[in-house]
């Protein structure tokens, strides 16, 4: 077993302290800010990554926790030059204001789209069996992890639809 | 945080070993304990990582049933083909509680074992029996609107805030735990947590080195399945009441009614007499009141938590309703 993580297909070093959390690592240890810190408690899904293409709260697991794992941040997703689609749609449909919460949006909502695809259920879906549609109630409950302080939902629900509907 | 070593555990040995010792955690999803540490709430010395012990597989068993992994994650439980078609309330029951990156960490183990959110307990500037065993309870008379109206105690009134439990009362599913000498023991969900009583630190009848392995549920027990949770907003909140239910009926008459109700006490409640009373009956009001006034015999508010009474009452009402005409 590896004692590196990858992070955007980089691998990196565990750090020596047992106590940083995975959030606390990308930010400070490896300088990559995208990843917002909202409560440091679970309750906001600003600090939202993906691992091993399932999406977590960075900020309530430890990064010594996760050797060998395979890390997405916002920043692996795109970039200015070349921005995912969901990044695209974000801007397309002026999915955020401060931007505060928008990184953890996007991860969030890229890992959600993954798991409509394999048919996972949610609270909103009336069977728990069979195709998943993304209706709007099954994106609001899908992504009410994800908080908004500014309020820009009804944009964000828009831009997700728009990719969910493309893809599909 | 606190200081702590950390040690990954390889095999449920070393996780046993560790956490054999008073100021030792084992941590696993970690959306809890990391939570509370942070707050100081909880301050081990030691931390066992049971993320790589295995145990974390959903199989069926010999008599037809499904074993559930204690370190599979809820949201590898609630989409595992076999829950969703066999036991939909136990999906149910996850999908309603946290969020979709939560459920996606958190193990079914640590959802057992997760804490109350007593505002006294995570605070600790507040006095609270739970965290500091003798400094007193805050939430009595208190800022109580989370707490329990069954089964209290004049030194805790915290309900245990899970969702998943509630649905595993009403299945009768049991928890199998190594013990620290390295056996087995089994224990009904129904017993696996505590009433406060006078000793209000104890969630659960979990031993200092004891590591949950598995829950069992039993062969598909069929019926109409319902998990029906009341909150403040319609996603990401804990249950203020919430109502687990198997129900089936035959010649317009209730033949099942296993039910177990979260939101009201320090464990997920369960009463047999409420099977009882309804068995046999037609689905009417007269019937729904008499199982609600068993259900509600002892119950007592705390001032901001007295609307969970007549909550409770309108919500069972709601989903022996429900079931009723889904069961027909
Ligand atoms: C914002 C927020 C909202 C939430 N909303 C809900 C909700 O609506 N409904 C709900 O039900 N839950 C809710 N939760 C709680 C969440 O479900 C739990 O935090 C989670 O299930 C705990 O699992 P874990 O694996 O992360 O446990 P951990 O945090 O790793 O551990 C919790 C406890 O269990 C012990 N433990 C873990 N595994 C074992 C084992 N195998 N054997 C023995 N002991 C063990 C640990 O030592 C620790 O004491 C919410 C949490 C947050 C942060
Ligand atoms: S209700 Fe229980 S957990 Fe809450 S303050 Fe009182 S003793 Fe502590
Ligand atoms: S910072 Fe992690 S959920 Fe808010
Ligand atoms: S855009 Fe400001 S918090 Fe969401």
């Amino acid at each position: 077993m590896s004692d590196t993580i990858s992070i955007n297909g980089t691998q990196h070093s565990l750090p020596d302290d047992p106590r940083r959390s995975l959030l606390d690592f990308v930010r400070q240890d490896l300088g990559l800010t995208g990843t917002k810190k909202g409560c440091d408690h679970g309750q906001c899904g600003a600090c939202t990554v993906i691992v091993n293409g399932i999406r977590i709260n960075s900020c309530l697991t430890l990064a010594v926790m996760h050797d060998g794992d395979e890390v997405t941040t916002i920043e692996g997703l795109g970039t200015p030059e070349a921005p995912s689609e969901l990044q695209k749609a974000f801007v397309a449909h002026d999915g955020f204001q401060c931007g505060y919460c928008t990184p953890g949006q996007i991860c969030s909502a890229t890992a959600m789209l993954q798991e409509i695809a394999n048919n996972w259920p949610s609270d909103a879906s009336e069977s728990l069996e069979g195709e998943m549609n993304v209706t709007g109630e099954e994106i609001r409950e899908r992504m009410s992890g994800n908080l908004c302080r500014c309020g820009a939902y009804a944009n964000i629900v828009a831009a997700i639809r728009d990719v969910a509907e493309e893809s599909a | 945080m606190r200081p702590f070593s950390y040690t990954k555990a390889r095999v449920i040995e070393d996780a046993r070993q560790i956490t054999a010792d008073e100021s030792a955690m084992a941590i696993a999803g970690g959306t809890n304990l990391l939570d509370l540490m942070k707050l100081q709430v909880e301050t081990p010395h030691k931390l066992a990582d049971i993320n790589r012990i295995g145990f974390d597989e959903i199989k069926k068993t010999a008599d037809g049933g499904l074993s559930i992994g204690a370190l599979a994650t809820n949201t590898a439980t609630a989409v595992h083909p076999r829950v969703r078609s066999d036991y939909p309330v136990l999906a149910r029951a996850i999908l309603s509680g946290a969020t979709q990156q939560l459920r996606n960490k958190a193990t079914n183990g640590g959802n057992l074992c997760q804490r109350t959110r007593c505002f006294y307990f995570t605070n600790i500037d507040q006095p609270c029996n739970k965290r500091e065993p003798g400094s007193g309870c805050g939430a009595i008379d208190g800022i109580a609107k989370l707490h329990a109206v069954l089964g209290a105690s004049d030194q805790c009134i915290a309900t245990y805030p899970g969702d998943m439990a509630v649905a595993l009362s009403a299945l009768d599913a049991q928890v199998h735990i190594a013990t620290a000498g390295g056996s087995e023991r089994t224990v009904p969900v129904r017993d696996f947590h505590c009433l406060p009583g006078d000793t209000p630190w104890r969630d659960n009848v979990l031993e200092d080195g004891e590591i949950i392995t598995a829950i069992t549920l039993p062969a598909p027990v069929g019926g109409t399945q319902i998990y029906r949770k009341v909150r403040e907003r319609s996603s990401y909140a804990f249950a203020l009441v919430s109502i687990a239910a198997i129900v089936e009926m035959k010649d317009g008459l209730f033949s099942r009614a296993d039910l177990a109700f979260g939101g009201l006490a320090h464990k997920p409640w369960h009463d047999l007499r409420i099977a009882e009373a309804l068995i046999g009956q037609p689905p009417t009001a007269q019937t729904f009141d008499k199982a609600a006034d068993i259900l509600l015999e002892i119950a007592r508010g705390y001032g901001e938590n007295d609307f969970k009474i007549p909550l409770a009452r309108r919500t069972l009402h709601a989903v022996l309703e429900h079931a009723a005409e889904e069961a027909a």
